[in-house]
């Protein structure tokens, strides 16, 4: 397994957030959280970083435990993190957003270069000097997902990157997704939109007031149709 | 007109060390966001081991290469420090780095007493900049000519390095957010420690290179400090140009405010600096802060009132009190009466701090104005005392009313910065206006009247006044209005939402703090029958913040047994040792470190845990990362 989070309980001050959230990505796979509003997917994503501080359980990447780390070590492992609300350095041009993010290769992860990621991502190699404060949503999503391709992760966690685009960019967001696959690039993809994570994903677990409450491909997900209304808003 | 250049030119002069002492101090607040109260110190070691090493090595290349090493070798000490002591409160509020930085200032002092003695030092000329130039018949220090192209030289190359380099990319991305930094593989540690050697680097740099014009003392920390917050306040914390601009904008108004208005030079740069803050309160090449982090006040438990048995005891524990005079002396009853007094002072900032949110630098003005109020009274119009304790705090009151007006117009360290300003024009023109204010000599035989003359008696009027405001400012916090300013103090967003016109409770609570600090200065000046501008100075403003601290922020009102065991111990210990500022910076920085909730937090954490098995954790000192989803 790529990734196995087991047991993950996290906690906002004094409330209880995330209840053994246990679930499981393998090499190369796309995997959806599915939820809804406020269900705890981001919390899981930012507790598998280490950026809650009050959490337990094990997390497993690529066999070794990195729930002791810190995020910077978590993150170096190459485990990537897109965060939901993109965190663009406002100040900086879009090269030097993806400066912060270059790490060095890895040899078990594709390598991207600014040149690949200009590729993948077109729009943003036509403003490489503009600041992450000048751009539109779509292009800041862009370039939150290439800033974290920059540090060669093997898998990457991204949260909601459809979330608040407009159809032509969700389009583009999707062959994205889909090079990164490609390219060998394991995915856990958290999101409230069941036909975009159907497009792109192998697998997918819902996630329900900070437990999961189901798992399986994606076939199976439609299988159950009770599942899928009571837990997801369509 | 030629005169008119060189005192220009003197000006660009003074710009370049408070423009390296000023950037350092802003640098590291971009990233670290802590307001280095230390930097001062830096300034003054680099100096000081400057001044030592130029002794000791000759030669041209001696005197440059011990500039350098000074300040590389106060460099390393930086990372010491912020290895040892600042990694440990990243994660405080921002009064408690602004203390921790202040208590090792106190330290620094007396250890550079203790180094290099009380005298001032007069350091070497610089080699190939010991003469003057002519300039129609003036004239300019070669030396200030180098300083004047210092300047620019070294923006410009802070400039490349933050602009063209992985490291400054790196500090400019944590300064606008930290922690995706680290989302992205960056080791914040090192980059922390990184950012804190450089600008420790600066201001070590700025020290050294006085030498050649200035006399080394060991009272340049403060001097230095309170000039380059106005820069760094003036040109926008975080900002290097703002502090370049700043730093020779603040230069000139002395160089000029000297010679247009030589009473109030002091006042006319701190002016400017409250007329920036208020216009662009951050600053003129600074951005606005997003929502600022939250000063203490965040309690883990609900606040209540006391129970009966709970005030029983209380009223068991003053009456104790009152008998004191029974059996003590003389002198054990005017310590008790100061620190009688110092409960009202603690008390009233306690109130603004702790159910206010907001943490004022310079409470010790309302303080002294309270005391000058009674020597105006008493000496000059020669009212009965009953009628001058009524009226000479109105003093404060007035003060509080018109500089709070202003300042809960910000909040956080603005906040903090701009009470300072504020407190230091009090300061100036009581040290300044000597025809009325007598200057540094204060005013002299303010005595209580026979009714209070006896120590017993003053004893038992500042008891009786310190229990009144006590109680008073308690049912203030369990009365509307108290919620009303709890709730700003929590969210100013929300309590607006809910029709609370906050900067108006704020303003009040400002004023309500003000008055009081001021009833307490009126019995101190009686108490010690003189006032002095000391009374209104920085470091009785620090005192009150270290009483608060030591009581407890997160408790309702741990002042009052902050304040007795900080004066008591204070007054022991000058008593005992001359190293006393070593000690007390020693003690702050532990207090901060070791025991933040306070004596009364502790206190009542411990009786909570007796309660319950698993107590919940301060929130002081958790991680910040966690917002809600």
């Amino acid at each position: 397994m790529k990734l196995t989070v087991q047991d993950l309980n996290s906690h906002y001050g004094p409330a209880h957030i995330l209840f053994d959230i246990g679930f499981e990505v393998g090499e190369g796979e796309v995997v959806a959280l599915l939820g809804r509003n406020g269900a705890g997917k981001s919390t899981t994503f930012r507790s598998i970083v280490g950026l809650v501080a009050q959490r337990s359980g094990r997390i497993m990447f690529e066999g070794k435990d990195v729930s002791a780390k810190p995020t910077h070590e978590i993150v170096r492992e190459g485990l990537g993190y897109v965060p939901e609300e993109r965190r663009i350095f406002t100040d900086l041009t879009v090269e030097e957003n993806l400066e912060v993010g270059r790490q060095p290769r890895r040899p078990n992860a594709p390598h991207w270069t600014r040149e690949k990621l200009f590729t993948l991502f077109p729009n943003l190699g036509e403003m490489k000097n503009r600041p992450g404060g000048r751009m539109s949503g779509g292009e800041q999503q862009m370039l939150t997902i290439a800033r974290t391709l920059m540090g060669n992760p093997s898998l990457v966690l991204l949260d909601e990157p459809s979330e608040g685009l407009s159809p032509k960019i969700v389009e583009q967001m999707v062959d994205a997704i889909l090079t990164m696959k490609k390219e060998g690039v394991s995915i856990v993809v958290s999101e409230q939109n069941l036909h975009f994570a159907r497009l792109i994903s192998d697998r997918a677990y819902i996630i329900e007031r900070g437990r999961i409450c189901f798992g399986g491909t994606m076939a199976e997900l439609d299988a159950r149709p009770d599942i899928r209304d009571a837990h997801l808003s369509l | 007109m030629a005169f008119y250049v060189v005192q220009f030119l003197t000006g660009l002069a003074s710009a370049a060390s408070l423009f390296l002492v000023a950037s350092g101090l802003s640098i590291i607040f971009g990233v670290t966001r802590i307001v280095n109260f230390a930097h001062g110190a830096f300034y003054m070691i680099g100096a000081y081991i400057a001044f030592t090493l130029t002794e000791r090595l000759s030669g041209a290349f001696g005197f440059w290469g011990s500039i350098v090493l000074a300040a590389l070798a106060v460099a390393l000490i930086g990372v010491l420090v912020e290895m040892v002591l600042l990694r440990r409160i990243y994660h405080a509020p921002e009064l408690f780095q602004l203390l921790a930085t202040f208590g090792l200032t106190l330290m620094v002092e007396d250890l550079v007493v203790l180094i290099w003695g009380p005298d001032d030092l007069v350091g070497r000329r610089a080699p190939g900049f010991k003469g003057a130039i002519d300039f129609f018949g003036q004239n300019i220090p070669s030396y200030d000519l180098f300083l004047i192209v210092l300047g620019p030289v070294v923006l410009g190359i802070l400039w490349l390095l933050f602009q063209r380099t992985r490291w400054g990319v790196l500090v400019r991305a944590a300064t606008q957010d930290r922690d995706m930094v680290a989302a992205l593989g960056v080791n914040q540690k090192w980059l922390f420690t990184s950012v804190f050697a450089v600008g420790v680097f600066l201001a070590a740099l700025g020290g050294a290179l006085q030498i050649p014009r200035d006399a080394v003392h060991h009272a340049m920390d403060l001097r230095i400090i309170v000039e380059v917050f106005v820069v760094v306040v003036i040109g926008g914390l975080g900002s290097i140009v703002g502090a370049f601009v700043a730093a020779v904008l603040v230069s000139e108004l002395n160089a000029f405010g000297i010679l247009i208005f030589p009473k109030i030079s002091i006042i006319l740069v701190f002016l400017v600096m409250a007329v920036v803050l208020i216009v662009r309160p951050w600053g003129l090449f600074g951005k606005p802060e997003a929502a600022a982090r939250k000063t203490p006040g965040l309690t883990v438990n609900p606040w209540r009132p006391l129970t009966s048995n709970e005030r029983l005891a209380s009223l068991a524990v003053l009456v104790i009190a009152a008998t004191l005079p029974l059996f003590a002396g003389n002198y054990a009853l005017t310590v008790g009466s100061e620190i009688a007094i110092f409960v009202i002072f603690a008390v009233s900032l306690h109130f603004l701090m702790s159910v206010g949110g907001l943490a004022s630098f310079g409470h010790a003005a309302y303080f002294g104005l309270g005391a000058y109020g009674i020597a105006f009274l008493a000496k000059m119009a020669g009212l009965p005392m009953i009628v001058c304790l009524l009226l000479g705090p109105l003093l404060g009151c007035m003060g509080a009313a018109v500089f709070g007006f202003f300042a809960v117009q910000l909040s956080g360290v603005y906040f903090a910065m701009l009470t300072l300003a504020f407190a230091q024009i009090v300061w100036s023109i009581a040290f300044q206006w000597v025809s009325v204010t007598g200057g540094d000599n204060g005013i002299l035989g303010v005595w209580p009247e026979k009714w209070a003359a006896s120590p017993s008696h003053f004893y038992w009027l500042a008891l009786g006044v310190a229990a009144l405001v006590t109680i008073a400012l308690r049912i203030a916090v369990f009365s509307p209005f108290g919620y009303a300013l709890r709730a700003t103090r929590d969210s100013v967003l929300r309590s607006e939402a809910i029709g609370i016109d906050a900067k108006r409770i704020q303003w009040t609570a400002f004023v309500i703090a003000g008055t009081t600090a001021g009833i307490g200065g009126a019995l101190f000046a009686y108490l010690k029958g003189s006032v002095f501008p000391d009374n209104l100075g920085i470091s009785l403003s620090v005192d009150a913040l270290v009483m608060v601290l030591l009581g407890g922020v997160e408790t309702v009102s741990g002042a009052v047994i902050g304040a007795i065991v900080y004066k008591a111990l204070n007054i022991w210990l000058v008593s005992q040792t001359d190293l006393s500022k070593l000690v007390l910076g020693g003690f702050i920085v532990l207090i901060v470190v070791v025991f933040p909730k306070g004596i009364v937090g502790m206190l009542e954490m411990l009786a909570q845990r007796r309660r319950k098995s698993s107590p919940p954790r301060s929130p002081l000192l958790a991680k910040p990362i966690e917002s809600a989803e």
